[in-house]
């Protein structure tokens, strides 16, 4: 079948050879005036295909998918998941004249020490906010959603992402992640468990409208997402709890069996230079990871408190990917809680 | 064929080919495909490792707690998913038959030409995306939405209904989508309905409650009972309406099997098992409306 599939490519390839490039993205994550320049700039004709979880651009890749796509978006943890899966393919820091651009501490990361199959496509945090009409007591603490006070009983969207519902909760409860101690296993489903009456809804992809349209007063989400709900005119205030957030950083990778592989090194080392990375910024209204930017970015996003922590917070964490037999206890966790 | 030409008759298993290749491509391979990857081995986040196994089953209906080490018990979890969601889809056919049978009877009972008006405009809400409409409802009926704003400019609420995120905005959702798979079925049987039979019930002194269930339902029948499979099969698997409208707290099969494809918990075999103990129920139901049908025919 594979074979059936590469013999296609190869007969198909010579009619577009100087211009395709297939990427598979996030959904409303890039903006469509950034893919135009690119396109004016090489020629080169881009197709997206939008995602709207890590795991069901994983599900599709390992449906069949790979070799049909040049680039992907992962986010940290699932770079070290795609690598260990042998789904990656590296390139040459030759091959990447602007990989000098990435700012140092992204660099030699975890996930992809060195940058060998993936560079920063932008970097944020996710935690909690609040409306700031409804609820105007002590919110720094992620009590705020797993011990709400009264005013905000029934009022709390949670995002649905079994990895930071129960990431979130286990800095509540002070554990690590990973964890197979079953006591705090325990400890934490209990904790949701009791948790859960007071959430009105599970949802990601309407976490910033429902903010916006004052159907929850409090919600889990991105502080991107929270800071265009705050432009878009609801008071909400985004928090880093003192109990820790979660910090991501998506990534850009070139996938094995890339149908277009000089396109994608082209599209990906244009994204690495300042004037495109802070085009993404400013659409998204999360962080590049590469130096540079500043001067590019609109004033809102760069002093926006979202994106400005205030000094002293307790640092976020990155998303462990957990082993197998580990995972299976997160996941009867979860269908536990959505039962 | 009224010359009684049947010279095409020896062609016939040969003209049939195209359907059994559609039936077989679209069908049944899919079945099998589903039924197969159901018994075998979960890869670690999504796709599957070539070993048989009853373990999909076998996590359905054993429980083990939540760690796995206790005595199996039977497992709750999943048929309590299973019996909401049934319960749903059939208060969902119950609603939709008591609404659909009136509208398509009226219909059907219009003049030939406005007739067609009244299934057009049946017909417009559907043009749009099921997705958008059911976003649209949504919007309708949120706290402070056009529904709750007019209850309480009239005075009749205090304060905002809260009918987003609960089961009544579910069960909305699903009426209204379904609605018309019960009405056009139920106007078609209808439409052939002869009147004249209601006229001689009435010659013959029946009321018109004796009417309806002597005649009109039995001659109706086999539409009402298609529009209720009709409206009960995809409401049994629906999951728009209960994620967006029901806010997602709960799982119900179609998210339940959703999340074993699209999900961090990428568990195939889970997904296909419980597609195939759907699709079983499912199947179990037909066939006993089939065989009750059937000796109701040979009465």
């Amino acid at each position: 079948m594979k074979k059936l599939l590469l013999g296609t490519c190869l007969l198909a390839s010579p009619a577009f050879a100087q211009g395709e490039l297939k990427v598979y993205h996030w959904f409303e994550y890039i903006p469509q005036e950034l893919v135009d320049k690119f396109q004016a700039e090489t020629g080169i004709t881009v197709t997206i295909d939008t995602f709207d979880s890590n795991e069901s651009m994983l599900a599709s890749l390992k449906a069949g998918r790979l070799g049909q796509y040049d680039v992907a978006v992962p986010a940290d943890f699932m770079v070290g998941i795609m690598a260990n899966d042998g789904m990656l393919d590296s390139f040459t820091p030759e091959e990447m004249p602007n990989l000098g651009n990435i700012e140092p501490q992204w660099m030699d990361v975890p996930f992809d020490a060195g940058r060998k199959h993936s560079i920063p496509y932008q970097w944020g945090s996710t935690s909690f906010s609040v409306n700031r009409d409804v609820y105007q007591g002590d919110i720094s603490s992620l009590a705020t959603l797993f011990d709400p006070p009264a005013e905000l009983r029934g009022k709390i969207n949670v995002l649905d992402s079994q990895n930071e519902v129960l990431i979130l909760g286990s800095l509540y409860l002070g554990i690590p992640q990973c964890t197979q101690d079953r006591d705090q296993l325990r400890a934490l489903n209990d904790m949701l468990l009791a948790a859960k009456p007071h959430w009105a809804s599970f949802g990601s992809d309407i976490a910033k409208d429902v903010l916006v349209s004052g159907d929850a007063a409090a919600g889990m989400i991105y502080n991107g997402f929270s800071a265009k709900a705050r432009a878009e005119g609801a008071n909400v205030e985004y928090v880093y709890p003192k109990e820790g957030h979660v910090v991501w950083m998506d990534n850009v990778v070139l996938l094995k069996d890339a149908p277009n592989r000089d396109n994608a090194l082209k599209f990906m080392n244009f994204l690495l230079d300042p004037v495109n990375a802070a085009a993404v910024t400013n659409y998204a209204a999360y962080t590049a990871g590469v130096t540079g930017v500043a001067p590019y970015l609109d004033e809102a996003i760069k002093t926006s408190p979202e994106n400005n922590p205030p000094e002293g917070i307790t640092p976020g964490v990155f998303a462990q990917a957990c082993d197998e037999e580990t995972q299976k206890l997160y996941d009867a966790i979860w269908t536990n809680l959505k039962k | 064929m009224a010359g009684g030409d049947d010279s095409w008759r020896p062609l016939a298993p040969r003209l049939l080919i195209p359907t059994w290749v559609v039936i077989g491509l679209f069908s049944l391979l899919p079945v099998i495909l589903m039924a197969v990857y159901s018994f075998l081995t979960k890869e670690f986040r999504g796709g599957v490792i070539w070993d048989f196994t009853l373990a999909a089953y076998d996590q359905f209906f054993i429980d083990r707690g939540l760690f796995g080490d206790e005595p199996a018990r039977l497992e709750w979890t999943y048929i309590n998913i299973f019996g909401r969601s049934l319960l749903q889809a059939a208060i969902c056919t119950a609603l939709c038959l008591v609404v659909g049978f009136p509208t398509a009877w009226f219909i059907a009972t219009r003049p030939a030409r406005t007739r067609a008006v009244w299934l057009f405009l049946i017909t417009i809400p559907y043009w749009v995306n099921l997705l958008i409409r059911t976003v649209s409802l949504k919007f309708l009926i949120r706290d402070n939405g056009p529904l709750n704003e007019a209850l309480m400019s009239i005075g009749l609420t205090s304060g905002p209904l809260p009918l987003v995120n609960t089961n009544l905005a579910v069960q909305l959702g699903l009426f209204y989508s379904y609605l018309p798979f019960m009405v056009l079925p139920i106007y078609a049987a209808v439409e052939r309905y002869n009147f004249a039979l209601s006229e001689a019930a009435a010659d013959l002194y029946a009321s018109r409650w004796t009417t309806l269930r002597e005649i009109v339902l039995p001659v109706v029948k086999p539409g009402i009972i298609a529009g209720c499979i009709l409206v009960f099969v995809p409401a049994l698997g629906a999951f728009l309406a209960p994620d967006l409208l029901g806010g997602a707290k709960t799982f119900m099969i179609g998210s339940l099997i959703e999340e074993q494809f699209k999900g961090s918990q990428g568990n195939w075999p889970f997904g296909a098992a419980v597609s195939m103990i759907l699709l079983t129920l499912v199947l179990i139901a037909l066939i006993f409306y089939a065989r009750t049908a059937a000796r109701e025919g040979a009465r």
